[in-house]
């Protein structure tokens, strides 16, 4: 059997959906944080899978930032999450909910 | 020499940055000196330059030259040029010399003037500005000067503009202007249409052979609406009278002596035109003089000082517009000149009266001055009897050479002769009643009032302005036409009209005009010299209608206000009230209110939860998704995607039409993407089109040759959420979310499905199911939480 592309973004599909998933529905922010990086690396792998496939290295470029955004966004948004926490014992996104209109 | 003639007018202009940059800390002496010294030496400069001129004809031809500094809008004909001929000359000459007097007398009539610096600027950009406009070898520049004298003007004007009669009166002066420049404005046009560049060296030499006697009529005609602006013709002559609410010296310099002659100027200049046209000289010297005899009449019952010479100004001035009308150009010019010298003589001795009295204007406070102010006394006389037309003071020669030209010139124009002559009369009676009002009889001052003459540094150019009133009008005498021969290489191609040759004849013109004037000057000593009080008033009885017409100058002023003024103010009115305020700021009003309500109504949208904005997020990336397979259904089934309707008939119908009419066989993939395997194509394309280009769902589509249905079928299944297949929206399930509470947080619950709020309409609760899948205990009330830390 050979292993095409659709594989790889089948695969991409199921992860994305699981990470789409987690972010909607779990309140912890640091889930959800967890559940954006699974997101955003479905979208790498489809991102791979397609540059593989048509020979385009553009693909693999586009990971590249990709990671590169992802590790930036990560150090701030766990700093956020963590100074949340110190202040009010809790990250629950559904707790948080000052910023409304 | 002619090389450096830029100097001319970076003298003045220098000396006006002087004073706009440290006039107001240096003190009076060191303001006004360089300005003085600014303006005299121009007018040396000039005087030097013009030599050649004066030597005789031939030199004279050679030296008219023609200064190019640069280029300004070559396309335009537009280049920073100047003429220097002797009309130029002449001018230029006036503006300097007369303006060099008025600025020292400056010096002692605004000593003591919070603004005395400022006063210096304005006058030093003004012969700035007039030297360009002089000085200028298109129209263009002359444009330039046109605009920036009026602009000092309307600066001048409203200098004391904390009177409001100063401020309307330079308001006045800029709109009425504004409707002459108007009319200048378009004839710039006409002659750019027409010669395609508005240089003089090319408009003015032989214009006959470009444009014929209709465009020249329209050409002369559109110059002469923009002359009566600015020379304050019928009928905008309304806003020179009220120019007097400006310091007596800018009423000498500009109002009386050089820029409302900036208009006889502007016609001589372009005596090549209006040489072609009969019409447009007719209707020039006709305007000219109508506006003679009416201001003349005016002048006769104005008992402000300032205004009586405001209207004979304009009465004069109409006397050169009759003068060029008939191409008169020498004496038109000659008059100019004569009168430049003697009106600002009396614009200076009524601004030495006025000063005497204490900024007394009415003439009915003032009498019996002779004596006090003897220096301004007999300068004033002089000036009197010049503007009356007694020999042999200056505007005896040049009043009565316009009577000859105009009487030679014969048929129509004898009418116009009779009404200059008539003026002359009525020009005689009104200066002559202001002289006997202001000097002779007895005194009328107000109490408190010391007249005394004054101060040396004004008298000094009343004296010379006298001396020159004496001498100047020898130079065109009938016996000696110097300045004819001067002005000769200007209009030497061009028709021109003359004073008759015939000696008996001129000699009995002269009688005639003369004898006007003393016939003018006896009645008004017969009334303002020798009646007394109860004699005048009952003479003055007997004609009270006219007079009332003339003090009030026939309401012309209130005949605008009515007819123009007041519609326009209306008009204005209406624009800035209802049409601004309500209908355009109402329009931007409404449009924030709009942006505000709408902002209200979506606020709830911002709830705050994070999750919300997640569940927001991913339904519109779902509805974009959806919108794009629903694009590539339709434009595989050939449907318009507009009008497309999706719906499982009309796709079981496409399939079997049309399997083998899928487009673009030969679109498909570069890379590795192998055409053999169907399903697994159907899950890729879409999700690596969409997601790296976006829109070409179409060759997304063409990729797969498969039946439509199965595409479509199996697209939906790819975008679906993969749970259950009774998990779709209607399916019955209520889109719920409830939240626990750490202990002591208020208890809130979110009912969506109740309430509306952010979830209405937003599949929010479909993933529900989802959760059963990734999560393997699902609590009571179906979701689960957990605390960081716990």
């Amino acid at each position: 059997m050979i292993v095409t592309a659709g594989w790889y973004m089948t695969l991409a599909a199921i992860l994305f959906l699981i990470g789409a998933g987690g972010l909607l529905l779990r309140r912890n922010a640091l889930v959800m944080f967890m559940s954006v990086e699974l997101m955003l690396n479905a979208v790498n792998l489809t991102f791979v899978a397609a540059a593989r496939a048509h020979g385009d290295i553009g693909g693999q470029m586009a990971v590249l930032f990709v990671l590169v955004v992802a590790a930036a966004e990560v150090a701030v948004g766990l700093a956020i999450i963590v100074s949340i926490f110190r202040s009010r014992r809790t990250a629950s996104v559904d707790e948080l909910s000052e910023l409304s209109g | 020499m002619t090389g450096y003639l830029w100097i001319i007018i970076a003298l003045p202009l220098a000396g006006a940055l002087f004073n706009h940059l440290f006039g107001r800390r240096i003190g009076e002496t060191r303001a006004a000196g360089p300005a003085i010294l600014a303006v005299l030496g121009s007018f040396g400069f000039a005087a030097v330059a013009a030599r050649d001129f004066f030597i005789s004809a031939d030199a004279s031809e050679e030296a008219v030259a023609v200064v190019h500094l640069f280029d300004w809008i070559p396309g335009l004909g537009a280049r920073a040029e100047l003429l220097w001929d002797p009309l130029s000359a002449t001018m230029t000459l006036v503006v300097t010399g007369v303006g060099a007097l008025i600025h020292i007398y400056s010096v002692g009539y605004m000593h003591g003037d919070p603004r005395f610096g400022r006063f210096f600027t304005y006058l030093n950009l003004f012969i700035a500005s007039m030297l360009i406009l002089v000085l200028a070898n298109n129209f263009a520049l002359l444009f330039v000067g046109w605009e920036l004298v009026g602009l000092c003007s309307y600066l001048l004007i409203s200098f004391w503009y904390t009177r409001p009669s100063a401020a309307a009166a330079g308001k006045k002066a800029f709109v009425v202007n504004r409707i002459g420049d108007f009319g200048f404005m378009v004839a710039l046009m006409v002659i750019f249409l027409s010669f395609g560049t508005l240089s003089y060296t090319e408009v003015l030499h032989d214009p006959g052979t470009v444009i014929g006697v209709g465009t020249a009529t329209a050409i002369g005609l559109l110059l002469l609406v923009g002359a009566a602006g600015k020379s304050a013709q019928l009928p905008l002559h309304v806003w020179l009278p009220d120019a007097m609410e400006g310091p007596t010296p800018v009423s000498a310099l500009i109002h009386a002596a050089t820029m409302v002659t900036a208009g006889v100027y502007m016609v001589a200049r372009c005596a090549a035109i209006f040489g072609l046209s009969d019409v447009a000289g007719g209707v020039v010297a006709t305007v000219g003089a109508l506006t003679a005899l009416l201001a003349a009449t005016i002048a006769i019952a104005q008992r402000d000082i300032k205004r009586v010479l405001a209207y004979s100004t304009i009465s004069q001035l109409g006397y050169m517009f009759m003068a060029v009308g008939v191409a008169g150009y020498v004496a038109g010019l000659f008059h100019l000149v004569t009168h430049a010298v003697f009106k600002a003589l009396l614009f200076l001795g009524a601004g030495s009266v006025i000063h005497a009295m204490a900024d007394q204007q009415d003439m009915n406070r003032m009498g019996g001055l002779r004596r006090k102010l003897p220096l301004t006394h007999a300068t004033m006389l002089i000036a009197t009897l010049s503007i009356a037309g007694i020999p042999p003071l200056a505007g005896f020669w040049s009043k009565d050479e316009i009577l000859a030209v105009m009487f030679y010139a014969g048929g129509y124009y004898t009418v116009l002769w009779a009404v200059g002559l008539v003026t002359a009369l009525l020009t005689a009676f009104y200066m002559a009643r202001q002289y006997f009002m202001v000097f002779a009889g007895e005194s009328r001052w107000d109490a408190g009032v010391e007249p005394h003459e004054s101060p040396r540094v004004m008298t000094i150019p009343l004296v010379i302005l006298g001396a020159l009133t004496l001498v100047i009008g020898f130079v065109n005498t009938p016996f000696r036409l110097s300045f004819e021969h001067f002005l000769d290489p200007v209009f030497h191609s061009v028709p021109v009209s003359h004073a008759p040759e015939d000696g008996f004849l001129l000699a009995a013109l002269a009688l005639v005009s003369v004898a006007a004037g003393l016939v003018g000057i006896l009645i008004a000593f017969l009334i303002y010299g020798r009646a007394s009080e109860e004699v005048r008033e009952r003479l003055l009885g007997r004609v009270r209608r006219p007079l009332m017409a003339w003090e009030h100058g026939y309401w012309i002023d209130d005949v605008y206000g009515k007819l123009i003024v007041k519609p326009g103010s209306r008009i204005a009115e209406w624009s800035a009230g209802a049409l601004d305020q309500r209908a355009i700021d109402g329009l931007v009003n409404g449009v924030g209110v709009a942006v505000r309500r709408l902002g209200a109504r979506l606020q709830p949208l911002q709830s705050g939860f994070v999750r919300t904005y997640g569940a927001l997020l991913a339904g519109g990336a779902l509805l974009v998704v959806g919108w794009i397979v629903v694009r590539g259904i339709c434009h595989e089934r050939g449907l318009h995607p507009h009008s497309a309707q999706p719906g499982a008939g009309g796709r079981r119908q496409s399939r079997d039409a049309h399997p083998g009419t899928a487009p673009g066989a030969g679109a498909a993939p570069r890379g590795g993407a192998q055409p053999a395997s169907g399903p697994t194509r159907r899950w890729a394309v879409p999700g690596v089109r969409a997601g790296r280009g976006g829109i070409p769902v179409g060759r997304a589509v063409r990729l797969d040759r498969s039946p439509g249905g199965r595409l479509a079928s199996g697209r939906r299944r790819y975008l679906a959420a993969p749970g259950p297949p009774d998990d779709r929206p209607g399916s019955g399930r209520p889109g719920r979310v409830r939240r626990h509470q750490s202990p002591g947080t208020a208890v809130r619950r979110h009912e969506p499905a109740a309430r509306g709020g952010p979830y209405r309409g937003v599949p929010v609760a479909r993933p529900v199911p989802l959760l059963r899948l990734l999560r393997g205990d699902p609590g009571p009330d179906g979701v689960h939480h957990r605390h960081l830390g716990e």
